[in-house]
């Protein structure tokens, strides 16, 4: 179990899993959307490419860790676009933006 | 090494409820079309994991084809709350 390899690859897991606990947190507390927006798409993009990234040490050279590289590419493209689009359409919705001293909503 | 994907699984379900809370609650549908495409995320970890537990390789195809459907749902939904309608 104290090998190197496995070592980094549970260092790599715990990192990302920190992250994916921080962003449903802060999707819970923070006041408004935008700024929601802001703790869950970034949490969850770096969140899974650690995890991922620990699988692929695990795995090493193989076709599956290709496969898992490019779902991290795919992920890191598809997080911020998701999240923007979503944004966007709050916005044009004129969704109510949270300024310090207001209530939360 | 596999008690440890158990746990991160685990873990992940849990902050699943958490982003649950958010769909449930929250005030408008994009505050809850963020949290669904967070849950989103998380399962495609969870399909990964899952496949990494049981040894079964086809989990990865699995999870890279929800990854596709869960940006175009996202897409979609965002563009008909913008316009109204999607074509």
């Amino acid at each position: 179990m104290f090998d190197p390899v496995s070592i980094v690859v549970a260092a790599l897991i715990i990192m990302g899993l920190f992250f994916m606990i921080v962003g449903p947190i802060g999707l819970i507390r923070l006041p408004d959307l935008f700024t929601r927006a802001h703790a869950s798409g970034k949490c969850d993009t770096l969140g899974q490419a650690l995890i991922l990234l620990g699988l692929i040490v695990y795995e090493g050279f193989t076709f599956d860790a290709v496969k898992l590289l490019l779902l991290i590419i795919f992920l890191y493209i598809m997080s911020p676009t998701a999240t923007h689009a979503i944004v966007r359409a709050a916005h044009i919705l004129k969704y109510h933006a949270w300024k310090p001293g207001e209530e939360r909503e | 090494m596999i008690d440890l994907f158990t746990v991160t699984g685990l873990v992940l379900i849990c902050t699943i409820f958490l982003c649950l809370f958010r769909v449930i609650i929250g005030p408008g549908a994009c505050n809850r079309l963020i949290a669904a495409n967070t849950i989103g995320t998380k399962i495609i970890l969870l399909l990964v994991l899952v496949g990494y537990i049981y040894g079964r390789n086809l989990f990865l195809d699995i999870a890279l084809a929800y990854a596709m459907i869960n940006f175009l749902a996202t897409l979609a939904i965002a563009k008909y709350l913008e316009k109204g309608c999607i074509c």
